[in-house]
Protein backbone atom coordinates (compact mmCIF):
# COMPACT_ATOMS: atom_id res chain seq x y z
CA UNK A 1 0.00 0.00 0.00
CA UNK A 2 1.35 3.45 -1.02
CA UNK A 3 0.66 6.62 1.00
CA UNK A 4 0.06 9.85 -0.79
CA UNK A 5 -0.72 12.47 1.38
CA UNK A 6 -4.06 14.64 -0.07
CA UNK A 7 -1.93 17.96 0.08
CA UNK A 8 -0.03 16.92 -2.77
CA UNK A 9 -3.37 15.79 -4.60
CA UNK A 10 -4.23 19.79 -3.82
CA UNK A 11 -1.00 20.81 -5.22
CA UNK A 12 -1.11 18.75 -8.56
CA UNK A 13 -4.76 19.88 -9.52
CA UNK A 14 -3.52 23.44 -8.44
CA UNK A 15 -0.81 23.71 -11.14
CA UNK A 16 -2.61 21.60 -13.56
CA UNK A 17 -6.19 23.96 -12.96
CA UNK A 18 -3.35 26.75 -14.35
CA UNK A 19 -1.69 25.22 -16.70
CA UNK A 20 -4.55 23.81 -18.14
CA UNK A 21 -6.38 27.34 -18.89
CA UNK A 22 -2.97 29.17 -19.69
CA UNK A 23 -1.65 26.32 -22.45
CA UNK A 24 -3.02 24.45 -24.72
CA UNK A 25 -1.97 20.66 -25.57
CA UNK A 26 0.50 20.29 -28.91
CA UNK A 27 -1.13 18.53 -30.34
CA UNK A 28 -4.09 21.16 -30.49
CA UNK A 29 -2.05 23.68 -31.72
CA UNK A 30 -0.63 21.59 -34.25
CA UNK A 31 -4.40 20.16 -35.49
CA UNK A 32 -5.31 24.05 -35.23
CA UNK A 33 -1.85 25.36 -37.85
CA UNK A 34 -3.03 22.36 -39.99
CA UNK A 35 -6.27 22.96 -40.53
CA UNK A 36 -5.54 26.98 -41.16
CA UNK A 37 -3.13 25.42 -43.95
CA UNK A 38 -5.75 23.60 -45.57
CA UNK A 39 -8.53 26.47 -45.36
CA UNK A 40 -9.57 27.92 -48.57
CA UNK A 41 -12.00 30.20 -47.68
CA UNK A 42 -10.41 33.55 -46.85
CA UNK A 43 -13.16 34.64 -43.86
CA UNK A 44 -12.12 31.25 -41.88
CA UNK A 45 -8.53 31.89 -42.64
CA UNK A 46 -8.83 35.20 -40.96
CA UNK A 47 -10.31 33.43 -38.11
CA UNK A 48 -7.81 30.74 -37.50
CA UNK A 49 -4.84 33.21 -37.73
CA UNK A 50 -6.62 34.88 -34.74
CA UNK A 51 -6.93 32.14 -33.03
CA UNK A 52 -3.23 30.96 -33.24
CA UNK A 53 -2.80 34.22 -32.12
CA UNK A 54 -4.53 34.11 -29.51
CA UNK A 55 -3.24 31.09 -27.49
CA UNK A 56 0.39 32.36 -28.64
CA UNK A 57 -0.35 35.18 -25.91
CA UNK A 58 -1.69 33.02 -23.80
CA UNK A 59 1.58 30.92 -23.90
CA UNK A 60 3.92 34.33 -23.55
CA UNK A 61 2.36 36.09 -21.17
CA UNK A 62 0.77 33.18 -18.74
CA UNK A 63 -2.75 33.94 -19.17
CA UNK A 64 -5.79 32.07 -19.76
CA UNK A 65 -6.80 31.26 -23.47
CA UNK A 66 -10.28 32.33 -23.10
CA UNK A 67 -12.23 34.27 -20.12
CA UNK A 68 -14.68 31.03 -19.73
CA UNK A 69 -11.96 29.22 -17.60
CA UNK A 70 -15.08 26.14 -17.30
CA UNK A 71 -16.11 24.33 -14.50
CA UNK A 72 -13.16 22.25 -13.01
CA UNK A 73 -13.77 18.86 -14.49
CA UNK A 74 -11.88 16.44 -12.75
CA UNK A 75 -10.47 12.76 -13.43
CA UNK A 76 -9.18 10.53 -10.73
CA UNK A 77 -7.54 7.60 -11.81
CA UNK A 78 -6.98 5.68 -8.34
CA UNK A 79 -4.30 3.04 -8.11
CA UNK A 80 -6.28 0.43 -5.77
CA UNK A 81 -3.39 0.16 -4.18
CA UNK A 82 -3.16 4.01 -3.54
CA UNK A 83 -4.04 4.88 0.11
CA UNK A 84 -4.96 9.08 0.39
CA UNK A 85 -4.19 10.35 3.92
CA UNK A 86 -6.45 13.37 4.10
CA UNK A 87 -9.79 13.76 2.74
CA UNK A 88 -9.15 13.38 -0.83
CA UNK A 89 -11.65 15.19 -2.24
CA UNK A 90 -11.62 18.47 -0.11
CA UNK A 91 -8.19 18.48 -1.33
CA UNK A 92 -9.41 18.21 -5.09
CA UNK A 93 -11.97 21.27 -4.01
CA UNK A 94 -9.13 22.72 -2.22
CA UNK A 95 -6.31 22.29 -5.31
CA UNK A 96 -9.18 24.21 -7.62
CA UNK A 97 -9.47 26.88 -5.12
CA UNK A 98 -6.24 27.99 -5.14
CA UNK A 99 -5.62 27.32 -8.82
CA UNK A 100 -8.29 29.65 -9.81
CA UNK A 101 -7.70 32.30 -7.58
CA UNK A 102 -3.46 32.11 -8.00
CA UNK A 103 -3.57 31.67 -11.70
CA UNK A 104 -6.34 34.85 -11.74
CA UNK A 105 -8.78 32.36 -13.63
CA UNK A 106 -12.82 33.18 -13.80
CA UNK A 107 -14.88 32.05 -10.77
CA UNK A 108 -17.64 30.70 -13.03
CA UNK A 109 -19.74 28.31 -10.29
CA UNK A 110 -23.22 28.97 -8.74
CA UNK A 111 -24.13 27.10 -5.31
CA UNK A 112 -27.55 25.98 -7.00
CA UNK A 113 -28.87 25.80 -10.47
CA UNK A 114 -32.07 27.87 -9.48
CA UNK A 115 -30.89 30.75 -6.82
CA UNK A 116 -27.80 31.35 -8.92
CA UNK A 117 -24.97 32.65 -6.25
CA UNK A 118 -21.37 32.63 -7.26
CA UNK A 119 -19.69 30.34 -4.71
CA UNK A 120 -16.87 32.64 -5.43
CA UNK A 121 -14.13 30.02 -5.75
CA UNK A 122 -15.13 27.82 -8.82
CA UNK A 123 -15.71 25.10 -6.44
CA UNK A 124 -16.86 22.54 -6.11
CA UNK A 125 -15.32 20.55 -9.26
CA UNK A 126 -16.95 17.98 -10.93
CA UNK A 127 -14.61 14.88 -9.81
CA UNK A 128 -15.20 11.38 -11.69
CA UNK A 129 -13.31 8.92 -10.09
CA UNK A 130 -11.79 4.94 -11.20
CA UNK A 131 -10.27 2.46 -9.52
CA UNK A 132 -7.24 0.94 -11.94
CA UNK A 133 -4.50 -1.64 -10.80
CA UNK A 134 -1.34 -0.12 -9.34
CA UNK A 135 -0.27 2.17 -7.00
CA UNK A 136 -0.08 5.89 -8.53
CA UNK A 137 -2.65 8.30 -8.78
CA UNK A 138 -3.29 10.34 -12.35
CA UNK A 139 -5.25 13.13 -12.12
CA UNK A 140 -6.95 15.18 -15.15
CA UNK A 141 -7.66 18.49 -15.35
CA UNK A 142 -10.45 19.42 -17.88
CA UNK A 143 -11.69 23.08 -17.40
CA UNK A 144 -14.97 22.81 -19.54
CA UNK A 145 -16.72 26.00 -20.93
CA UNK A 146 -20.26 26.29 -20.85
CA UNK A 147 -20.47 28.22 -24.66
CA UNK A 148 -20.15 24.68 -25.64
CA UNK A 149 -21.39 22.53 -22.90
CA UNK A 150 -24.52 24.07 -23.80
CA UNK A 151 -24.57 22.91 -26.99
CA UNK A 152 -24.26 19.14 -26.41
CA UNK A 153 -27.02 16.90 -26.75
CA UNK A 154 -28.32 13.21 -25.62
CA UNK A 155 -30.29 11.14 -27.63
CA UNK A 156 -31.81 7.28 -26.93
CA UNK A 157 -31.78 5.85 -30.06
CA UNK A 158 -33.54 2.88 -31.21
CA UNK A 159 -31.40 -0.62 -31.83
CA UNK A 160 -32.94 -0.47 -35.48
CA UNK A 161 -31.75 3.43 -35.50
CA UNK A 162 -28.12 1.41 -36.24
CA UNK A 163 -25.30 3.34 -37.79
CA UNK A 164 -27.10 5.60 -39.57
CA UNK A 165 -28.99 6.74 -36.92
CA UNK A 166 -25.70 7.71 -35.13
CA UNK A 167 -23.87 9.01 -37.81
CA UNK A 168 -27.28 11.41 -38.29
CA UNK A 169 -27.16 12.45 -34.82
CA UNK A 170 -23.70 13.47 -34.19
CA UNK A 171 -23.89 15.58 -37.62
CA UNK A 172 -27.66 17.29 -36.75
CA UNK A 173 -26.28 17.88 -32.87
CA UNK A 174 -23.08 20.21 -34.96
CA UNK A 175 -25.56 21.66 -37.59
CA UNK A 176 -27.51 22.83 -34.65
CA UNK A 177 -24.87 24.18 -32.47
CA UNK A 178 -23.82 26.17 -35.43
CA UNK A 179 -21.77 29.36 -34.49
CA UNK A 180 -22.71 29.22 -30.55
CA UNK A 181 -20.10 26.91 -29.42
CA UNK A 182 -17.11 28.81 -31.15
CA UNK A 183 -16.09 26.11 -33.84
CA UNK A 184 -13.73 24.91 -34.93
CA UNK A 185 -14.93 22.30 -32.51
CA UNK A 186 -13.58 19.18 -30.82
CA UNK A 187 -16.59 16.58 -30.98
CA UNK A 188 -16.97 13.91 -27.91
CA UNK A 189 -19.26 11.22 -28.68
CA UNK A 190 -20.28 8.79 -26.22
CA UNK A 191 -22.24 5.38 -27.94
CA UNK A 192 -23.44 2.20 -25.76
CA UNK A 193 -23.90 1.74 -21.75
CA UNK A 194 -26.20 3.55 -20.10
CA UNK A 195 -27.88 7.37 -20.16
CA UNK A 196 -25.09 8.59 -17.55
CA UNK A 197 -22.37 6.60 -19.12
CA UNK A 198 -22.55 7.50 -22.63
CA UNK A 199 -22.96 11.32 -21.37
CA UNK A 200 -19.46 10.18 -19.45
CA UNK A 201 -17.45 8.76 -22.11
CA UNK A 202 -18.37 11.71 -24.45
CA UNK A 203 -16.86 13.48 -22.15
CA UNK A 204 -14.14 11.14 -21.83
CA UNK A 205 -13.89 11.29 -25.88
CA UNK A 206 -13.03 14.96 -25.46
CA UNK A 207 -9.32 13.90 -22.91
CA UNK A 208 -8.18 12.07 -26.14
CA UNK A 209 -5.31 13.84 -28.17
CA UNK A 210 -6.76 15.22 -31.04
CA UNK A 211 -4.52 13.77 -33.37
CA UNK A 212 -4.90 10.08 -31.66
CA UNK A 213 -6.40 7.16 -33.49
CA UNK A 214 -9.33 5.34 -32.31
CA UNK A 215 -7.75 1.67 -31.12
CA UNK A 216 -10.52 0.43 -32.77
CA UNK A 217 -10.47 0.49 -36.23
CA UNK A 218 -14.41 0.56 -37.06
CA UNK A 219 -14.64 3.45 -34.93
CA UNK A 220 -11.63 4.82 -35.87
CA UNK A 221 -13.06 5.48 -39.90
CA UNK A 222 -16.24 6.03 -38.38
CA UNK A 223 -14.05 9.31 -36.58
CA UNK A 224 -13.06 9.81 -39.88
CA UNK A 225 -16.68 9.86 -41.56
CA UNK A 226 -18.01 12.34 -39.10
CA UNK A 227 -15.15 14.65 -39.24
CA UNK A 228 -15.94 14.81 -43.17
CA UNK A 229 -19.62 14.59 -42.90
CA UNK A 230 -19.35 17.72 -40.62
CA UNK A 231 -16.55 19.63 -41.97
CA UNK A 232 -18.58 19.88 -45.73
CA UNK A 233 -21.45 21.62 -43.72
CA UNK A 234 -19.63 24.74 -44.29
CA UNK A 235 -20.28 25.96 -40.66
CA UNK A 236 -17.06 27.14 -40.85
CA UNK A 237 -14.58 29.22 -37.59
CA UNK A 238 -16.99 30.92 -35.72
CA UNK A 239 -19.96 30.27 -37.95
CA UNK A 240 -19.06 32.57 -40.78
CA UNK A 241 -18.18 30.16 -42.76
CA UNK A 242 -15.56 27.63 -44.30
CA UNK A 243 -13.97 24.39 -44.22
CA UNK A 244 -12.86 23.76 -40.78
CA UNK A 245 -15.84 23.12 -38.58
CA UNK A 246 -14.35 20.76 -36.03
CA UNK A 247 -11.21 19.49 -35.52
CA UNK A 248 -11.72 16.38 -34.78
CA UNK A 249 -13.90 13.90 -33.74
CA UNK A 250 -13.20 11.30 -30.88
CA UNK A 251 -15.48 8.43 -30.13
CA UNK A 252 -15.72 6.07 -26.78
CA UNK A 253 -17.78 3.34 -27.29
CA UNK A 254 -19.35 0.28 -24.08
CA UNK A 255 -21.60 -2.24 -24.21
CA UNK A 256 -25.57 -1.74 -23.75
CA UNK A 257 -28.83 -2.99 -23.29
CA UNK A 258 -30.50 -5.43 -26.11
CA UNK A 259 -33.11 -2.34 -25.93
CA UNK A 260 -30.90 0.26 -26.42
CA UNK A 261 -28.41 2.30 -28.29
CA UNK A 262 -27.52 5.92 -26.53
CA UNK A 263 -25.81 8.25 -27.95
CA UNK A 264 -24.41 11.59 -26.60
CA UNK A 265 -22.61 14.19 -28.09
CA UNK A 266 -20.08 16.70 -26.08
CA UNK A 267 -18.79 19.80 -27.90
CA UNK A 268 -16.18 21.57 -27.02
CA UNK A 269 -14.88 24.74 -28.74
CA UNK A 270 -11.41 25.17 -30.27
CA UNK A 271 -10.07 25.80 -26.21
CA UNK A 272 -9.74 22.30 -25.90
CA UNK A 273 -8.22 21.97 -22.30
CA UNK A 274 -7.01 19.66 -20.20
CA UNK A 275 -3.52 18.79 -18.47
CA UNK A 276 -2.88 15.43 -16.25
CA UNK A 277 -0.03 14.43 -14.01
CA UNK A 278 0.72 10.91 -12.32
CA UNK A 279 1.34 10.65 -8.60
CA UNK B 1 -10.59 47.07 -45.12
CA UNK B 2 -11.92 47.54 -41.78
CA UNK B 3 -14.33 50.49 -40.90
CA UNK B 4 -13.48 52.40 -38.02
CA UNK B 5 -16.96 53.18 -35.39
CA UNK B 6 -16.09 55.62 -32.60
CA UNK B 7 -18.46 55.74 -29.62
CA UNK B 8 -21.28 57.03 -29.13
CA UNK B 9 -22.50 54.47 -31.57
CA UNK B 10 -25.77 56.27 -33.50
CA UNK B 11 -28.50 54.99 -35.09
CA UNK B 12 -27.21 55.90 -38.17
CA UNK B 13 -23.86 54.79 -37.72
CA UNK B 14 -25.52 51.57 -36.78
CA UNK B 15 -27.77 51.56 -40.10
CA UNK B 16 -24.31 52.58 -42.43
CA UNK B 17 -23.16 49.02 -41.54
CA UNK B 18 -23.94 45.87 -43.59
CA UNK B 19 -23.83 42.38 -42.52
CA UNK B 20 -20.40 40.94 -42.74
CA UNK B 21 -18.76 44.67 -42.57
CA UNK B 22 -15.02 44.01 -40.44
CA UNK B 23 -14.81 47.07 -37.88
CA UNK B 24 -12.83 48.45 -35.64
CA UNK B 25 -14.34 50.05 -32.86
CA UNK B 26 -12.48 53.07 -30.82
CA UNK B 27 -14.67 54.69 -27.30
CA UNK B 28 -16.70 53.46 -24.38
CA UNK B 29 -18.13 50.22 -24.56
CA UNK B 30 -20.05 48.56 -21.46
CA UNK B 31 -20.28 44.91 -20.08
CA UNK B 32 -23.06 42.79 -18.91
CA UNK B 33 -24.49 38.83 -19.10
CA UNK B 34 -26.89 37.36 -18.13
CA UNK B 35 -27.25 38.31 -14.48
CA UNK B 36 -26.32 42.54 -15.25
CA UNK B 37 -29.45 42.05 -18.65
CA UNK B 38 -31.62 40.53 -16.06
CA UNK B 39 -31.30 43.54 -13.47
CA UNK B 40 -31.13 45.81 -15.91
CA UNK B 41 -34.23 44.84 -17.14
CA UNK B 42 -36.25 45.18 -14.01
CA UNK B 43 -34.76 48.41 -13.29
CA UNK B 44 -36.47 49.31 -17.39
CA UNK B 45 -39.37 47.55 -16.36
CA UNK B 46 -39.97 49.60 -12.91
CA UNK B 47 -39.17 53.23 -15.02
CA UNK B 48 -36.38 53.32 -12.93
CA UNK B 49 -32.80 55.12 -14.38
CA UNK B 50 -29.95 53.08 -15.04
CA UNK B 51 -26.60 52.74 -14.09
CA UNK B 52 -25.12 53.52 -17.63
CA UNK B 53 -26.95 56.04 -20.18
CA UNK B 54 -28.29 53.43 -22.88
CA UNK B 55 -28.32 56.11 -25.34
CA UNK B 56 -25.95 54.94 -28.52
CA UNK B 57 -24.49 52.49 -26.37
CA UNK B 58 -22.65 49.04 -27.42
CA UNK B 59 -22.94 46.31 -24.68
CA UNK B 60 -20.17 43.67 -25.26
CA UNK B 61 -21.72 40.06 -23.41
CA UNK B 62 -18.39 39.26 -21.51
CA UNK B 63 -17.35 38.46 -18.22
CA UNK B 64 -13.66 38.45 -18.28
CA UNK B 65 -11.08 36.79 -16.28
CA UNK B 66 -9.56 38.72 -13.08
CA UNK B 67 -6.54 40.93 -14.44
CA UNK B 68 -3.36 39.82 -13.06
CA UNK B 69 -0.68 42.93 -11.82
CA UNK B 70 -0.25 45.39 -14.66
CA UNK B 71 -3.28 43.94 -17.08
CA UNK B 72 -6.06 46.65 -17.50
CA UNK B 73 -8.68 43.63 -17.70
CA UNK B 74 -8.03 39.73 -17.69
CA UNK B 75 -8.98 37.34 -20.82
CA UNK B 76 -12.61 39.06 -22.31
CA UNK B 77 -13.37 37.16 -25.24
CA UNK B 78 -17.32 37.08 -26.27
CA UNK B 79 -19.96 34.83 -24.60
CA UNK B 80 -22.99 33.22 -25.99
CA UNK B 81 -25.76 35.67 -26.86
CA UNK B 82 -28.78 33.80 -27.33
CA UNK B 83 -28.71 33.82 -23.42
CA UNK B 84 -30.09 37.82 -24.16
CA UNK B 85 -32.93 37.45 -26.63
CA UNK B 86 -34.62 38.04 -23.37
CA UNK B 87 -33.79 41.00 -22.83
CA UNK B 88 -31.78 42.85 -26.03
CA UNK B 89 -35.35 44.03 -27.09
CA UNK B 90 -36.13 46.48 -24.15
CA UNK B 91 -32.44 47.62 -23.95
CA UNK B 92 -32.33 48.31 -28.07
CA UNK B 93 -36.04 50.19 -27.40
CA UNK B 94 -34.48 52.73 -24.71
CA UNK B 95 -31.73 53.89 -26.88
CA UNK B 96 -29.10 51.07 -27.36
CA UNK B 97 -27.60 50.48 -30.70
CA UNK B 98 -25.18 48.09 -30.52
CA UNK B 99 -24.27 44.35 -28.77
CA UNK B 100 -20.77 42.48 -29.23
CA UNK B 101 -21.04 38.71 -28.63
CA UNK B 102 -20.96 35.07 -30.18
CA UNK B 103 -24.04 32.86 -31.92
CA UNK B 104 -27.61 33.21 -33.20
CA UNK B 105 -29.85 35.64 -31.73
CA UNK B 106 -33.78 35.13 -31.89
CA UNK B 107 -36.03 36.12 -34.51
CA UNK B 108 -37.86 39.06 -31.37
CA UNK B 109 -34.23 40.60 -31.55
CA UNK B 110 -33.84 40.74 -35.02
CA UNK B 111 -36.77 42.39 -35.40
CA UNK B 112 -36.07 45.35 -32.75
CA UNK B 113 -32.73 45.38 -34.03
CA UNK B 114 -34.37 46.17 -37.10
CA UNK B 115 -37.06 48.29 -35.84
CA UNK B 116 -34.96 51.05 -34.01
CA UNK B 117 -31.78 50.72 -35.84
CA UNK B 118 -29.19 48.21 -34.39
CA UNK B 119 -26.28 45.99 -34.96
CA UNK B 120 -25.47 42.90 -33.32
CA UNK B 121 -21.31 42.72 -33.91
CA UNK B 122 -19.26 39.22 -33.16
CA UNK B 123 -16.10 39.27 -31.52
CA UNK B 124 -13.84 35.59 -31.84
CA UNK B 125 -15.14 33.70 -29.29
CA UNK B 126 -12.04 31.90 -27.54
CA UNK B 127 -10.16 34.79 -28.33
CA UNK B 128 -9.91 36.37 -24.97
CA UNK B 129 -6.07 36.98 -24.48
CA UNK B 130 -6.22 38.53 -27.59
CA UNK B 131 -8.98 41.06 -27.24
CA UNK B 132 -7.71 41.78 -23.95
CA UNK B 133 -5.21 43.93 -25.82
CA UNK B 134 -7.75 46.36 -27.27
CA UNK B 135 -9.26 47.11 -24.25
CA UNK B 136 -7.33 50.28 -22.04
CA UNK B 137 -8.93 49.90 -19.09
CA UNK B 138 -12.15 48.60 -17.23
CA UNK B 139 -13.40 50.03 -14.08
CA UNK B 140 -16.90 48.79 -12.49
CA UNK B 141 -19.91 50.73 -12.54
CA UNK B 142 -22.33 48.83 -11.16
CA UNK B 143 -23.16 45.04 -9.33
CA UNK B 144 -20.30 44.61 -7.61
CA UNK B 145 -21.56 42.02 -6.04
CA UNK B 146 -21.86 39.64 -9.12
CA UNK B 147 -18.05 39.56 -9.76
CA UNK B 148 -17.66 38.37 -13.32
CA UNK B 149 -20.46 39.28 -14.23
CA UNK B 150 -20.65 42.96 -13.05
CA UNK B 151 -21.29 46.05 -15.16
CA UNK B 152 -17.68 47.58 -16.25
CA UNK B 153 -17.00 50.79 -18.41
CA UNK B 154 -14.48 49.45 -21.15
CA UNK B 155 -12.43 52.13 -22.28
CA UNK B 156 -10.96 49.89 -26.19
CA UNK B 157 -8.84 50.94 -28.70
CA UNK B 158 -9.56 49.21 -32.39
CA UNK B 159 -11.44 46.64 -30.74
CA UNK B 160 -11.83 43.99 -33.71
CA UNK B 161 -15.55 42.82 -34.92
CA UNK B 162 -17.42 41.97 -37.17
CA UNK B 163 -20.97 43.05 -38.34
CA UNK B 164 -22.78 38.98 -37.56
CA UNK B 165 -26.44 40.89 -37.84
CA UNK B 166 -27.33 44.38 -39.34
CA UNK B 167 -30.09 46.74 -39.14
CA UNK B 168 -31.78 45.30 -41.77
CA UNK B 169 -31.60 41.46 -40.78
CA UNK B 170 -29.25 40.45 -43.20
CA UNK B 171 -26.97 37.99 -41.08
CA UNK B 172 -23.68 36.72 -41.70
CA UNK B 173 -24.03 33.39 -40.36
CA UNK B 174 -26.34 32.36 -43.15
CA UNK B 175 -24.77 34.27 -45.91
CA UNK B 176 -20.70 33.55 -45.12
CA UNK B 177 -21.94 29.61 -44.92
CA UNK B 178 -23.96 29.66 -48.15
CA UNK B 179 -20.76 32.03 -49.72
CA UNK B 180 -18.66 29.18 -48.47
CA UNK B 181 -20.60 26.36 -50.04
CA UNK B 182 -20.72 28.16 -53.36
CA UNK B 183 -17.69 28.56 -53.68
CA UNK B 184 -17.33 24.55 -53.82
CA UNK B 185 -18.99 24.46 -56.83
Amino acid sequence: MRIIKAEQVTQSVRRLCIEANCHLTDDLKNCISACRSCEPFPVAQGILDQIIENYQIADENNVSVCQDTGMACVFVEMGQDVHVEGNLEEAIHEGVRQGYADGYLRKSVVRDPLDRVNTGDNTPAMIYYDIVPGDQLKITVAPKGFGSENMSQIKMLKPSDGLDGVKAFVVRVVEEAGPNPCPPIVVGVGVGGTFDKAALLAKKALLRPVDSRNDNPFYAALEDELLERINALGIGPQGFGGKTTALKVNILSCPTHIAGLPVAVNINCHVTRHQSEVI
Amino acid sequence: MSKKIQTPFTREDARSLKAGDSCLITGVIYTARDAAHKRLCELVAQGKPLPMDMENAIIYFVGPTPPKPGQAIGSAGPTTAYRMDAYSPALIAIGQTGMIGKGKRSAEVIEAMKKHGAVYFGATGGCGALLSKCIKKAEIVAYEDLGAEAIRRLEVEDFPVTVIIDSEGRNLYETGRAEYLRSLE
